[in-house]
């Protein structure tokens, strides 16, 4: 059990629809749960799916989970503008931020949140982790807050890839360790 | 000849009380509640002696919605399942899909069946359910008191076409039969009329054909029987067959509509 | 305790189903609950059972009441307005005495209303369920893991007292995910016979009718007052609800499914503040657990009622506090999930004093149109 960690862990994460965002996370709670915590998931749904954004509520405790709907993030997740721009003042002061630079684009104004820009789906593409750009940025979530650990990642890898597709177990493991190792970009930085 | 002037012995005392026609089994001894000269009664019985025939009362299932034939649950003698308005080929096929080894039945109306029935009507029949369905068309809703069908002729008067169907605004008639019969999950679509002991009989071996095709598993089938109700239609129960033969039979005309055994050359 | 799985609320109602022993299902595709028809689509094939897209609600719900009638474990599931279309069936399957059960995993109404999460069912499934005089058992569960343990339960009770049985979710609970323990499968074969199915006599028995028509008034008044007199038993026997932290509780909130998990945060929340908060959860909403209400009342000073509606369930809890409290009510319509905070203002107002209810509430807390 990670116990450095601040409980209860709202994150929210939020991209295209296709970008994985739903997937990554499944691959954060079955993480928490695997870790022993209490968890929940919960996408958004409906039309805003086709070709929009999606995003996804994921909440990790060591208490009963109320509302599963994060409102108030502690970890926010980006992959594109549009809902970086959704959800970016929703995060808890002090909370942390991880976006993909590569379709983000943009740096953020606030003052008072831990911000990490990683070009990920960049390095994904020439990484030959094509798609796993969402799976990157879980990695680097892990190297940021330490919510849980590369082991446990590796059973929720297992647990969460369709059994049909054994083969991007080892291509999903390795996006976490690549992601947690990528530095945050300095294009930010002033 | 001198035999007949001899006194009668026991023997010959039994061959005499031999039974010739009786109630078929599969019907229970409860009395109907159809109007005297209704077709109902007839197409009840060729079921029920179809049934009987084929030996699977125990194993049959029969539907009967809402209209008419509503009580048939205390008519026939194997188990009975009385369903909604319309919904006779949802509840047949509830029912089919776990007893597939079983017999399904449904029973229906006009206004039940090409009413407000039609989407389970022609889903049922497309899905190919393994069922048999008897249709009486009589042109008429008889249990309201006889009010326009879907199946009421152009010009019919009703009591909701008290001027006599009017095709402007109320449409056409549906011929269930031609409609169905474009569907591949149909094995069996006939319409027939039991005017006469000849017509009976042709009507007796279409429904027999339908349990048939059911039992070998071969789809869907419906036997669209044209009918009268006298009391609705104000006809004294010859003159509505006469009425139905000069008005009903040109619009749907008898025979055979699909037959899936027959197309392929088997019969 | 069988190992935890991460599924979501409707996967996880079809996989309770299917090891409760249901073997057919009768759907028709409606958000938010498609993922337990596709769940069903995928594994009845594999288990031997029927899966069955219908036409329509109103066919599907038919081929349950066949299904029924002929002695299967049946489920259908689908959302508010396909819930609606449902309600003729569902009146015919209480008229005849038919167990299923029926999930309604709720949206917005009314209308085509919206797609998300919503309680503005609560009166259809517990006053109107259908046209007629009778009523369906309706289990309203708040986590994954009590929607997979209550659909065995929901089965069992349709058979015992020979009822339908509604599963009444939401889109929240329909689409999130959290670790839950499966039930262990039932043995299909030891469950009890049903001696009034119509699947064929055999020969060995008198014909079996299933049937809700009965033109002589006496018959049909008999056959009600039986049903009815079943629901009495109901009522006195099979009533849940979760108390939690109502032992001092001053304010005793009342909420279900997902507007419980909301109210328990704020429950939590307002402890810390000092306020006796409390919160009872329906899990049974027909039966209304008026006995755990009753227990309740004389420790409590006020109740507050919240649900993702304009007032529904709140109408059982004034009948059941019958007037000896005040009964203030705080409630979203589809989709407007209220925040842990939110509540616990409407809390921290009760607690004051103050009778809310809804009009004054919304022109005063957000000013008016949100």
């Amino acid at each position: 059990m990670v116990d450095h960690v601040k409980m209860p862990l709202n994150i929210m994460l939020a991209g295209f629809g296709g970008q994985g965002i739903l997937f990554a996370g499944k691959l954060i709670a079955y993480a928490g749960m695997i870790d022993g915590h209490e968890i929940s998931w919960l996408p958004s749904y409906g039309p805003e799916m086709r070709g929009g954004t999606a995003n996804c509520s994921v909440s990790i405790s060591d208490e009963a989970i109320g509302s599963p709907l994060v409102t108030e993030p502690d970890v926010f997740i980006a992959m594109n503008l549009p809902s970086y721009e959704r959800f970016i003042d929703t995060v808890r002061p002090g909370g942390v931020v991880i976006v993909d630079e590569t379709m983000v684009g943009a740096c953020t104004l606030r003052s008072d949140v831990d911000y990490h820009p990683i070009p990920a789906t960049e390095i994904a593409e020439n990484s030959g982790l094509k798609g796993l750009a969402n799976v990157l940025l879980v990695g680097k979530m892990l190297a940021v807050t330490g919510f849980s650990t590369e082991a446990t990642l590796s059973v929720a890898i297992e647990k969460s890839v369709s059994a049909k597709r054994l083969d991007l177990v080892e291509l999903n493991r390795k996006a976490i360790a690549l992601g947690a190792d990528i530095p945050d970009s300095d294009a930010c930085r002033a | 000849m001198s035999a007949r002037t001899e006194s009668p012995s026991n023997e010959m005392a039994e061959q005499r009380s031999k039974i010739l026609f009786e109630r078929p089994q599969a019907l229970t001894d409860a009395i109907t509640n159809y109007c005297p000269g209704c077709s109902h009664g007839i197409v009840q019985r060729l079921v029920a002696e179809v049934i009987d025939e084929l030996g699977i009362e125990g194993k049959t299932i029969g539907v009967c919605p809402v209209g008419c034939s509503v009580m048939a649950y205390d008519f026939y003698a194997c188990d009975m399942v009385q369903a909604a308005h319309g919904r006779a080929p949802a509840v047949a096929t509830g029912l089919k899909r776990v007893l597939p080894e079983g017999v399904v039945f449904a029973y229906q109306g006009d206004g039940d069946l090409a009413s407000i029935g039609m989407a389970e009507t022609i889903h049922a029949a497309t899905r190919g359910e393994k069922i048999s369905v008897i249709f009486i068309n009589n042109a008429i809703y008889g249990m309201t008191g006889g009010q326009m069908a879907p199946t009421s002729l152009p010009g019919q008067v009703t009591q909701t076409s008290p001027y006599g169907r009017d095709t402007e605004t109320a449409g056409y008639p549906i011929r269930v039969c031609e409609l169905l019969s474009t569907l591949d999950g149909v094995a069996l679509a006939q319409r027939v009329t039991v005017d006469s002991p000849k017509n009976v009989r042709l009507a007796k071996k279409a429904i027999r054909k339908a349990f048939e095709y059911q039992i070998e598993g071969l789809g869907y089938s419906i036997i669209e029987v044209v009918s009268t109700c006298p009391t609705n239609w104000g006809f004294s129960p010859m003159d509505a067959f006469e009425w139905m033969r000069d008005n009903m039979l040109p619009y749907y005309p008898l025979g055979v509509y699909r037959d899936i055994k027959a197309a392929k050359g088997e019969q | 305790m069988a190992e935890k799985v991460l599924m979501k609320g409707n996967e996880a109602l079809a996989e309770a189903a299917l090891r409760a022993g249901c073997r057919y299902f009768f759907g028709y595709p409606i958000t938010p609950q498609t993922e337990l028809a596709a769940y069903m689509a995928k594994r009845m094939p594999k288990v031997g059972g029927i899966y069955l897209q219908a036409e329509s609600e109103v066919a599907a719900i038919n081929m349950v009441y066949g299904a029924s009638a002929a002695g299967a474990r049946v489920m259908t599931s689908s959302s508010s307005p396909g819930v609606s279309l449902k309600g003729e069936g569902i009146s015919y399957m209480i008229g005849a005495d038919l167990p299923a059960v029926i999930i309604n995993v709720q949206r917005g109404g009314p209308g085509l209303g919206g797609i998300q999460p919503s309680q503005a069912d609560y009166w259809m499934a517990t006053r109107a369920p259908g046209h007629g005089d009778g009523h369906v058992v309706v289990f309203a569960p708040s986590t994954v893991q009590e929607m997979s343990d209550l659909v065995a339960s929901a089965f069992d009770l349709g058979d015992k007292y020979r009822v339908p049985v509604m599963i009444l979710a939401d889109g929240m609970l329909g689409q999130m995910m959290e670790p839950v323990a499966l039930p262990e499968p039932t043995d299909v074969q030891s469950l009890p016979e049903k001696a009034w199915a119509t699947n064929g006599h055999g020969g060995k028995r008198p014909h079996n009718i299933v049937n809700s028509l009965y033109l002589v008034a006496q018959q049909l008044e008999d056959t009600v007052v039986e049903r009815s007199l079943r629901y009495s038993r109901i009522k006195e026997e099979e009533q849940i609800a979760e108390a939690y932290l109502t032992e001092d509780a001053e304010i005793v909130l009342v909420a279900y499914g997902a507007a419980a998990r909301i109210s328990r945060s704020a429950v939590a929340k307002a402890r810390e503040m000092g306020i006796k908060a409390g919160l009872i959860r329906p899990i049974t909403l027909w039966p209304f657990p008026v006995n755990t209400i009753d227990t309740i009342v004389p420790v409590a000073k006020a109740f507050l009622t919240v649900e993702l509606s304009m007032g529904q369930m709140v109408e059982d809890v004034r009948l059941a506090v019958n007037g000896r409290r005040p009964v203030s009510f705080f409630g979203h319509t589809g989709g407007i999930i209220p925040t842990p905070d939110e509540v616990l203002t409407a809390i921290q107002r009760v607690a004051s004093g103050e009778q809310l209810d809804l009009v004054p509430y919304q022109s005063k807390l957000t000013g008016g149109a949100r």
